[in-house]
């Protein structure tokens, strides 16, 4: 490392902030990943997860968005009004200009005196949104703001990707610590210029590095960005009942946790990836919505997420008793992984546009 | 076994030095980085003397790197701004070629130490760019233009070698085994995890009949070694000195079809013939052999090309446990191409450090007891080129 560069310091602020309510949306469709296989592999080699979560025809990062922001604000109980920003992170926005942000605000009553923007960061769009989100309202400039992360993943047919590239995310009302279910402990970002995986502007599908996105991408970064957190907190993995970490595949976050020292049964609750796939720049933030869905007050959760290109957002936070008393007023995550429609790659190209008709 | 210790003669060609470093995939290092690593290692090991000329081999660098003057760059990056220095490309046998070029330059007497690096840097472009970079090695115009990988070229090979000697189930499985053994035992080894025969049995085809076991891992890597007239070198050096017994390098047709006989690594033969003439040995004498397991049957090719076992028999060697640490015919000592990792061009030079530590009682948790003499030999592509040397400790003769 360049030693002349500054020490790593962690973002924490005088005015506590935390999540008051979040929401999870999963679209229905289910491809098993042994569908790709069998249409690509002629059914050999290893399958990365078991199925992943396919949006229908009609559904897109907009509607999704709204979906999972409603279920965010029954929790919150919040007046929409209130919220000052409504930010979304996605790599799959319906428009390369114009916001899906305001359409997402105007769906849920927080226009027109509030901030509006779509979030651009790979994987980890949303918890850049979920940073700034922290830094507005600990600053005091904002009470409420609205964070999504959300996707309808692009992987080629036949890549890698394809196995994986998944539908769904989360939304967060983030807010002062006295009505949070879970308090910001301190976050941290780490972020390097590594190009493991990009899109380029009017590309249908991203390219990416092969192995190159492991080691020295995924890796690094998600490791490097939980430990000096840790670290800078006093915390260690024995600190903390629930992690989650970005889920590109089932087996990249169970290799992250184990190599900072976590035990499975600590990502279990939040490690979606085999059951939906990697919706993308929703994926470490709906795993979180898995973990709000069981945890109990005093529980200390850490979530890191990554984007490629490349960087690491971590967050420390520890769930209040409010948890316990709204989570219930909204869908579950696990409810959204059992209303499960499995279809076939035929159907799937369908859906997902794959098939040129002109 | 002689153990008197004879002086060098004037004209021989010692090692002075030499230098490995991990093969894997280094990607936070450069071309440059990786040759540089290795350099140093190198003439640490001898002392630190200043080479007057400079031999990169290299195969991959203009197509992955995009460089064609590897001499002046790592020369100018190692700090030997304003040396001689050139690259010597022959595929995977670049390696090979490199150490031979030195050699002839040094028994020339225009110059007095060589230093050869052999580096590649593989793990710069995607797997679909490397195929293509690799296949080069090949006649482009009538093999790669039709499609052809290496894992087909050895794939066809190894069909025809089981076909032709009507070989059992699994018959290459000691090759990988062996290897991996020796693997484990490298710290600088890219696979240092042993592995049983049922893994090998169990392991998903490439390109029938080559397994994923058959073919080993093209990754990142550099060694160097420092070559002197002995007349330059100390009088009491720190570590046994070892001689160059034999440098020879002979050619083949570069595309399958045009060798009368495909299972016969002509090159090979050739140049293991040549070396054994000039160093007046046999190939009995060798007492390790560090082959060019890029594929395992090149493994079985090569042990029967030099005369360690009768044609279609090679495989036997393996079967039978003669190329173990402890069997007659030791080969890929730190794991060969298979587990240690393949370095493309820089494959002859790690071959040739890897003797020089094994006759020097330097080889750690591999070491082959009393050694002397041990050979070495790279192939570029399916064996268009050889390049064999004879190394001897100098209290061998």
């Amino acid at each position: 490392m360049d030693q002349t560069r500054a020490e790593p310091s962690i973002y924490t602020s005088d005015r506590k902030v935390g999540i008051i309510g979040y929401g999870s949306y999963i679209p229905r469709y289910r491809l098993p990943a042994r569908e790709v296989s069998r249409v690509w592999k002629d059914g050999s080699g290893g399958i990365p997860i078991q199925e992943k979560s396919v949006a229908g025809l009609d559904e897109d990062v907009i509607t999704m968005s709204i979906e999972a922001a409603r279920n965010a604000l029954k929790r919150a109980q919040i007046d929409p009004t209130s919220i000052r920003a409504v930010w979304v992170g996605s790599e799959s926005h319906p428009y390369a200009v114009k916001p899906t942000s305001t359409v997402v605000a105007e769906a849920v009553g927080a226009t027109p005196h509030t901030l509006a923007a779509d979030w651009e960061f790979a994987c980890k769009a949303a918890t850049e949104a979920l940073q700034a989100s922290i830094g507005l309202i600990g600053s005091g400039m904002a009470e409420f703001t609205l964070a999504i992360g959300m996707d309808t993943a692009q992987g080629r047919p036949g890549d890698a990707l394809e196995y994986t590239a998944a539908a769904g995310g989360a939304a967060y009302v983030i807010g002062p610590a006295e009505e949070s279910m879970t308090v910001f402990e301190g976050s941290y970002s780490y972020v390097t210029d590594t190009p493991d995986f990009f899109r380029r502007a009017y590309e249908k599908y991203p390219e990416h590095g092969e192995r190159f996105t492991g080691e020295p991408a995924y890796f690094k970064h998600i490791i490097s960005a939980a430990q000096i957190l840790m670290d800078a907190l006093g915390t260690t993995p024995e600190d903390y009942q629930h992690a989650v970490f970005h889920q590109p595949n089932a087996k990249f976050p169970q290799k992250a946790a184990r190599s900072l020292g976590f035990k499975p049964e600590q990502i279990q609750a939040g490690l979606l990836s085999p059951k939906i796939g990697n919706p993308y720049a929703g994926s470490a933030l709906i795993g979180l919505t898995a973990v709000l869905d069981v945890a109990e007050a005093g529980d200390r959760i850490l979530l890191v997420s990554y984007g490629s290109g490349a960087g690491s957002d971590a967050f420390s936070m520890q769930v209040t008793p409010a948890l316990a008393e709204r989570r219930s007023r909204a869908i579950t995550t696990q409810q959204y992984l059992e209303r499960r429609t499995e279809i076939d790659y035929a159907t799937y190209a369908r859906l997902r546009g794959k098939l040129m008709l002109k | 076994m002689k153990t008197t210790m004879t002086k060098p003669n004037t004209h021989d060609i010692l090692v002075a030095g030499v230098g490995i470093t991990p093969v894997g995939e280094h990607w936070d290092r450069q071309l440059r980085t990786l040759a540089f690593e290795a350099i140093s290692a190198a003439r640490k090991d001898a002392g630190e003397l200043v080479p007057d000329a400079i031999y990169v081999a290299n195969s991959l660098a203009p197509v992955l790197s995009s460089q064609t003057q590897l001499g002046a760059l790592i020369a100018d990056f190692a700090g030997l701004r304003g040396v001689e220095a050139y690259t010597i490309q022959a595929a995977d046998a670049s390696g090979g070629a490199a150490v031979r070029q030195a050699y002839l330059a040094l028994q020339s007497g225009q110059i007095d130490i060589a230093l050869v690096v052999g580096v590649e840097k593989i793990s710069e472009r995607p797997s679909a760019e490397l195929e293509d970079a690799l296949v080069m090695s090949g006649d482009a115009d009538y093999e790669a233009i039709h499609g052809i990988t290496t894992a087909a070229q050895a794939a066809l090979l190894m069909q025809r070698y089981i076909h032709e000697f009507n070989l059992p189930e699994n018959a290459f499985a000691g090759f990988c085994v062996n290897a991996h053994a020796n693997g484990a035992n490298n710290p600088l080894a890219m696979f240092q995890r042993a592995i049983e025969e049922k893994t090998y049995q169990k392991a998903g085809m490439i390109c029938p009949p080559v397994n994923m076991f058959d073919a080993a891992p093209v990754a990142d890597g550099a060694a160097a070694l420092v070559l002197a007239r002995a007349e330059v070198l100390p009088e009491t050096p720190s570590h046994p000195q070892i001689r160059i017994a034999a440098s020879s390098l002979a050619t083949s047709t570069v595309a399958l079809h045009d060798r009368p006989d495909i299972l016969a690594l002509r090159a090979a033969s050739d140049s293991a013939e040549k070396a054994y003439k000039f160093a007046n040995i046999q190939a009995k004498d060798v007492q390790l052999f560090e082959l060019h397991d890029r594929y395992s049957i090149f493994a079985a090719l090569a042990l029967e090309a030099c005369g360690f076992a009768k044609r279609g028999e090679g495989w036997k060697l393996a079967s039978d446990g003669s190329i173990n640490s402890d069997g007659s015919i030791p080969i890929c000592t730190f794991g060969g191409s298979k587990a240690r990792g393949d370095s493309a061009g820089a494959t002859g030079v790690y071959q040739i450090a890897e003797i020089c530590l094994q006759l020097q009682g330097r080889a750690g948790r591999n070491q082959i007891p009393d050694v002397q003499t041990g050979m070495a030999q790279c192939l570029g592509g399916t064996g268009a080129t050889a390049a064999t040397h004879i190394l001897q400790r100098m209290d061998a003769s």
